[in-house]
């Protein structure tokens, strides 16, 4: 029986860094915080994933990208695991992911304003209930929410009062 | 379920089974007698979410602003997509080899256990909104709840739901108070709203004995327990939004039990047509 190398789960946690979000290519996955592990089981490379929200029509497309993306480096044997907890969160977006979504025209999210479901209190600390979020193409503060749902479940439209842009702000969960 | 059809893969959906087969991990309790009454527990949980973002989707290319269009649309995936973890779930503790998908789309009327409230036709955008501000209130209480199920599978459905319902609560109580501390004529459309729907808050807090019994295990809540803290939100945001309180504690109640208003079959038939025409169809 021929011994394979294998690649080691930090190269493949490398290649997975080249895969692309098919809602926003500008950043990978890894970028986006969805691969939670990436480990051997025996002969059978197993890549854990955890969906960003629960009806994301991405993750179908995700799995093909990871696979598509192993097999052409030669992993044969492979297993996608889905995980849901702990539930993604925002706060695993890299920082590099991060600067990509701004250079790309997205606000990223801010830390810690995910909503909590306290809303008399969120409302207070928040002016007029609207989070001030920077614009990502002049950077005023001057913005006002438009809707709290955007173009994916995981945005909310905003639009700058200076510059006059409408962008997305990848909202905090 | 309704996940979007990929056209250029079909292995997306072994793909998925694998990775669904994969992701239970070692904790899971063993089967017990309790059984009958969780499976019914998270047929209530998974129906009415089900329903809900059915019916939300209806709104799709109907609404009245663009934005909203894709908030409605976003606000129905997030439920869709919850719905295939609890049915998911369910069809496992029930053990005969049901998917999400089978009991979405191969039961009929009387075997659905969804809120009454989420059945109702969606009248026009502010009445979608009250009910889906009513149901997002006692939805999210019920998810902070269900996080300390017994069960880790339902708690970490819960978890996870509960961070997106959190966004859909906090939408739904905006627009309620815009909409009712807002015209003459918005007022009056939501203060009519309200009065339509408060009869059908009521059956969200009854329980019955297999609500007891799952309870009791620490699987569920106990929907009385969850009365209180949806009456202060729903207090604090009506009063927000200058609309008065319906008086009267009148609940229409039968659809934990199956027995449904007329719409339920009106929506089956939209729903389910496809797998009832072409058993089986994939794609």
């Amino acid at each position: 029986m021929a011994t394979v190398t294998r690649p080691s789960p930090k190269e493949v946690w490398d290649w997975l860094s080249h895969v692309p979000d098919p809602e926003i290519p500008v950043i990978s996955l890894t970028d986006l915080g969805i691969i939670r592990d990436v480990a051997w089981d025996d002969d059978t490379l197993v890549v854990t994933v955890t969906p960003t929200y629960s009806g994301c029509p991405a993750t179908a497309v995700i799995n093909l990208d990871i696979e598509k993306a192993l097999r052409e480096r030669g992993i044969e044997k492979l297993k996608l695991k889905r995980q849901i907890s702990p539930a993604w969160t925002t706060d695993w977006i890299s920082e590099a992911g991060r600067d990509k979504l701004r250079a790309y025209g997205i606000a990223p999210p801010i830390d810690g304003t995910a909503a909590d479901g306290r809303l008399m209190g969120r409302v207070n600390r928040m002016t007029g209930g609207n989070l001030t979020v920077p614009c990502p193409r002049c950077g005023s503060t001057h913005t006002t929410k438009v809707s709290q749902f955007g173009s994916t479940p995981c945005k909310a439209s905003y639009r700058c009062d200076d510059c006059l842009e409408p962008f997305d702000y990848f909202k905090c969960i | 379920m309704p996940s979007l059809p990929d056209m250029n893969t079909p292995d997306v959906a072994e793909l998925a089974r694998g990775a669904a087969a994969a992701s239970r991990a070692t904790e899971v309790p063993t089967p017990d007698a309790g059984q009958e009454a969780f499976f019914e527990a998270l047929l209530r949980i998974g129906d009415s979410t089900l329903i809900l973002g059915h019916r939300v989707s209806e709104w799709c290319g109907h609404s009245p602003a663009l934005e909203e269009d894709i908030a409605l649309a976003n606000v129905a995936l997030d439920l869709i997509g919850q719905t295939q973890m609890w049915l998911g779930l369910a069809g496992e503790v029930e053990g005969k080899g049901r998917s999400a998908d089978d009991l979405a789309y191969l039961r009929d009327a009387w075997d659905f256990r969804n809120l009454l409230i989420v059945e109702r036709p969606n009248g026009d955008f502010g009445h979608t909104l009250m009910r889906q501000f009513l149901f997002d209130a006692y939805h999210l209480e019920l998810l902070k709840a269900l996080a300390g199920s017994s069960d880790p599978r339902v708690a970490e459905i819960a978890v996870k739901a509960a961070k997106e319902v959190a966004y859909h609560l906090e939408r739904s109580s905006d627009l309620v108070i815009r909409l009712g501390d807002g015209t003459d004529e918005s007022h009056r459309r939501m203060q009519a709203a309200l009065e339509a729907l408060w009869p059908y808050t009521g059956e969200m807090f009854l329980s019955d004995e297999k609500d007891a019994e799952a309870a009791a295990a620490g699987r569920i809540a106990d929907p009385a327990s969850l009365r209180p803290a949806w009456e202060r939100t729903v207090r604090d945001v009506l009063g927000a939004a200058t609309l008065t309180i319906p008086e009267g504690a009148f609940a229409h109640k039968g659809g934990k039990r199956g027995v449904h208003t007329e719409h339920l079959g009106y929506i089956l038939a939209d729903m389910q047509f496809l797998q009832r025409a072409y058993p089986g169809a994939t794609w």
